[in-house]
């Protein structure tokens, strides 16, 4: 079964015909060829897929395009404004936070939309209290980054990059 | 011994060159190129270990809409040259491993192509299989070929030696299937032109002119017929270092659907049963030495498994033939073929697992002795190499350890096990030492090219699959042809581009850097300082450029803190150091990024990674990123790396060695060694989970 969908990404509008289990990943890949979000598992078990979703991140294979129609996604590559890199993509390659770089995409789009939701003090696993501000150590990075898998381990430079990024 | 270039842009941190398009997102990777119209393609695996295909009924399948071809070993075309026999797809009903293609579906749609996979019905003929390996299980052989290296050496007398050792370490280790799981899915997209006469493969490879080699003789092309593509990749570690399965069956699919690509990732899943995966080992390590831990014999014999299908050897042994001083010494390997999928490189073939458990012995031979675990090893350095006695080019394994323990912070610990107690948690360190032979592959070409622009190009079939390639060979280029880094314009990833070698065995940069510092000083010597736009010249790595007469190899120290909670088991590695010596580094930044992703999946092996292969089916029942577990960022704690300033021009122009896999070896002893001195427990068997130290 088909269904025709309305998609906004990074800021270009697309009107596209999908399968209805087709799922956001793929439209966006397969479809509309925009490639900066990656697969790594289809499972939502790695986070190479994150994207932000009207600003939330998500990952983009657990989302089924269809029940998208007529959302803003913003994957890394619309991040970057008028040709200069967003500040925590400026940061991942200052600290060389990546090697292979297929889960950067993810990581970044995660990342950003972690620090959102750190703006909002919004408490992880290892913030003290519920209701107080949350402040960003380096244990909240390592523990609110933790959906993004790197294979090639360059966590320690993510860190570094984040806690950049975020000053 | 050869003259080094003059370093001026190497040992530079210059950020990577492509690091701009893989935070975007826009570096395209095997799967990302954009093609016309393509199709794509899934597979069905069998769901036994061993039998035979009596039967496929593919009318399900072909009655979707969307269906392109579905593929079975009764319409597959005849393969040319099979004697691979990885490559034997859809060439018989035979079974070998639960796992293989039995067919496979071309389709519009990913979607189609999937639910009609499943469509598929198989009819089988099953017959026992045997996937289970033992120490002592009947199979049993001697692997290895004339031209690799000895399965088996023995030096002095063994067994004398052993009677007369004041000190006996025996002991028997073990460690797990393990998978490599490079981020990016294996991935190949196949394109038949000119009426099926040249294929381009899309390839997610670690050696693009490897691919080609062995899909040419597949198919029974030329090498000119076969272009392979592969300007970044999603990692690797080892199993994107051959062509495997996958690549025929999408080339086949492509061919049966000519000008149409055909675009095959495999899923996380079948990553599992087609791409190679670590041996699981067992490995008796006996160490005789005397009151003072000089060890006076030094035996290491390591049991493994192979497929049925082809032979690979890992050989963990090895590293027990340089490591340390011992008069008498014995090194073994024996392998059992089985009915389980290909074994192939991971991460440090060999010294991964091999170093775990002598390096693990060695700490089990300091508590022995009542000696501190760094100085032991001290105590065994040798003069010379043990193997060949010749001298060592750059060994400075003793300083990676003191000036290691110095900056951990080792001296001073409580040597005695479970001394360190913090609330509910057990406090432990351990230490660990590091070696990797420098490996060069000979054979390589670059070519250099002075552009319009005033900029030099620089062109080779090299692959960077996270190693820093596209920077590194820039920085080698610009001191080898005297401009500044910006002053070359680097070409990779391409068979179009001269011949190189693999990314693997951590011999990239070296035999891709030397090829490169040839090619640059026979462009000078053939057009000096200000040659003509259009001047090029082309020049290959001599094959000598190791010098014989030294064993080369790297060295470094490892050490880490756990903590091992003692209510729950659960096991946390607060603090690791790894301290190297690599020879010249030729780019700080990418350098540590190595040293630090190697120990990350080090600490991984000793707490995490193992593949449960099920023995009444023979899958890998935990195949997925849920169950197979890797480190995730709240994993890795206060992790920091150092290295010996230093060059070794006897490895390469550059003075510098390879720096891949170091990283990983030593590191699963160090932490199953602190966890050790945590808790007193001594888990043999990777990896060190909660229920083994709760015991
Ligand atoms: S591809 Fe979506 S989480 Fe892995
Ligand atoms: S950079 Fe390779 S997986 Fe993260």
């Amino acid at each position: 079964m088909e269904a025709t969908i309305t998609l906004y990404v990074d800021g270009g509008r697309h009107d596209l015909t999908v399968d209805t289990r087709t799922t956001l990943l793929d439209a966006l890949r397969d479809r509309l060829g925009v490639t900066s979000p990656k697969k790594g598992c289809d499972h939502g078990q790695c986070g190479a897929c994150t994207v932000l979703l009207e600003g939330r991140r998500v990952v983009s294979c657990l989302a089924l395009a269809v029940a998208h129609d007529g959302a803003r996604v913003t994957t890394a590559a619309g991040l970057a404004e008028e040709g200069r890199l967003h500040p925590v993509a400026r940061a991942f390659v200052d600290h060389d936070g990546f090697q292979c770089g297929y889960c950067t995409p993810g990581q970044v789009c995660s990342a950003v939309g972690m620090l959102e939701e750190v703006a909002a003090d919004w408490p992880s696993h290892v913030t003290e209290g519920l209701d107080a501000p949350v402040r960003l150590s380096d244990e909240e990075i390592r523990e609110r980054m933790s959906g993004n898998l790197c294979r090639c381990g360059a966590y320690v430079n993510i860190v570094a990059a984040i806690r950049e990024a975020a000053r | 011994m050869t003259e080094t270039s003059q370093p001026r842009a190497v040992g530079r941190p210059l950020a990577r060159l492509e690091g701009a398009d893989k935070v975007t997102g826009r570096a395209p990777y095997a799967y990302e190129h954009p093609f016309d119209d393509p199709l794509y393609l899934h597979p069905v695996l069998s769901t036994f270990a061993r039998g035979r295909v009596t039967g496929v009924d593919a009318s399900g399948a072909e009655a979707l809409e969307g269906v392109r071809a579905v593929l079975t070993s009764a319409n597959a075309e005849r393969l040319a040259d099979t004697e691979d026999r990885e490559f034997a797809v859809l060439q018989s009903e035979e079974v070998a491993f639960h796992g293989q293609f039995v067919a496979a579906v071309v389709a519009d749609t990913p979607e189609v192509a999937r639910q009609a996979a499943g469509l598929v019905r198989v009819d089988s003929e099953r017959s026992p299989h045997d996937v289970v390996l033992t120490g002592d299980h009947e199979g049993l052989y001697r692997p290895g070929s004339e031209d690799g290296p000895a399965s088996d050496t023995e030096q002095g007398d063994v067994g004398a030696a052993l009677e007369r050792a004041e000190v006996l370490v025996d002991h028997t280790y073990r460690t797990p299937t393990e998978h490599n799981n490079p981020m990016e899915p294996h991935t190949t997209v196949a394109l038949w032109e000119e009426g099926a006469q040249r294929l381009t493969l899309y390839d997610s490879t670690q050696g693009v002119h490897v691919v080609r080699a062995s899909v040419a003789t597949v198919f029974g092309l030329e090498l000119d017929q076969v272009r392979v593509v592969a300007p970044h990749v999603g990692g690797g570690f080892g199993s994107k270092g051959e062509a495997h399965a996958h690549d025929v069956l999408a080339a086949m699919a492509a061919r049966a659907l000519p000008g149409r690509p055909v675009k095959f990732a495999l899923t996380r899943q079948q990553m599992f049963c087609l791409v190679g995966y670590r041996t699981p080992t067992i490995q008796r390590v006996r160490l005789g030495a005397d009151r003072n831990g000089r060890l006076g014999v030094l035996v290491h014999d390591s049991v493994e498994q192979t497929s049925t299908v082809k032979e690979f050897s890992e050989q963990s042994a090895m590293c027990s033939r340089w490591m340390y001083a011992a008069p008498h010494r014995r090194t073994t390997h024996r392998t059992a073929a089985l009915d389980v999928p290909v074994n192939f490189w991971m991460r440090a073939p060999g010294e991964a697992p091999g170093m775990y458990a002598l390096e693990a012995a060695m700490d089990e031979l300091a508590q022995a002795c009542g000696l501190d675990p760094v100085e032991l090893r001290v105590r065994n350095e040798p003069g010379t190499d043990p193997q060949s006695g010749n001298p060592w080019s750059d060994r400075q394994l003793v300083r990676c350890l003191r000036e290691g323990a110095e900056r951990f912070g080792w001296y001073g610990r409580d040597p005695a096990p479970r001394s360190r107690r913090e609330g509910n948690w057990m406090v432990g360190t351990g230490v660990a030492a590091a070696s990797y032979p420098h490996l060069f592959n000979p054979g390589s070409v670059a070519r250099v090219r002075y552009g319009d622009d005033g900029r030099y190009e620089v062109g080779i079939g090299a692959v960077d699959i996270g190693t820093g390639a596209w920077t590194a060979l820039t920085q080698i280029a610009a001191d080898a042809l005297g401009c500044s880094a910006e002053g070359v314009r680097l070409r990779i990833g391409d068979t179009d581009l001269p011949t190189a070698s693999v990314a693997g065995g951590s011999s990239g940069t070296s035999s891709w850097g030397t090829a490169i510092v040839t090619a640059a000083r026979a462009f000078r010597a053939e057009h000096g300082d200000s040659p003509a736009p259009g001047a090029s010249s082309q020049a290959s790595a001599a094959q000598d450029t190791v010098d014989e007469g030294y064993a080369v190899y790297s060295f470094g120290a490892h050490f880490a803190e756990v903590r091992v909670h003692a209510d729950t088991g659960e096991i946390r590695v607060p603090r690791m150091f790894g301290m190297f010596s690599v020879g010249r580094v030729v780019n700080p930044r990418m350098v540590r990024s190595q040293f630090l992703g190697g120990m990350v999946m080090g600490m991984s092996m000793a707490l995490h990674e193992e593949s449960f292969r099920d023995p009444r089916h023979g899958h890998v029942a935990n195949g997925d990123f849920a169950e197979y577990h890797i480190p995730t960022n709240a994993d890795v704690g206060d992790l920091r790396v150092d290295w010996l300033e230093g060059e070794d021009p006897r490895a390469t122009p550059m003075g510098s060695r390879g720096v891949g896999e170091i990283g990983i070896v030593g590191t699963a002893a160090a932490v199953a060694n602190a966890v050790h001195h945590a808790t007193g427990v001594r888990v043999r068997d990777l990896p060190v989970t909660p229920d083994k130290v709760l015991g």
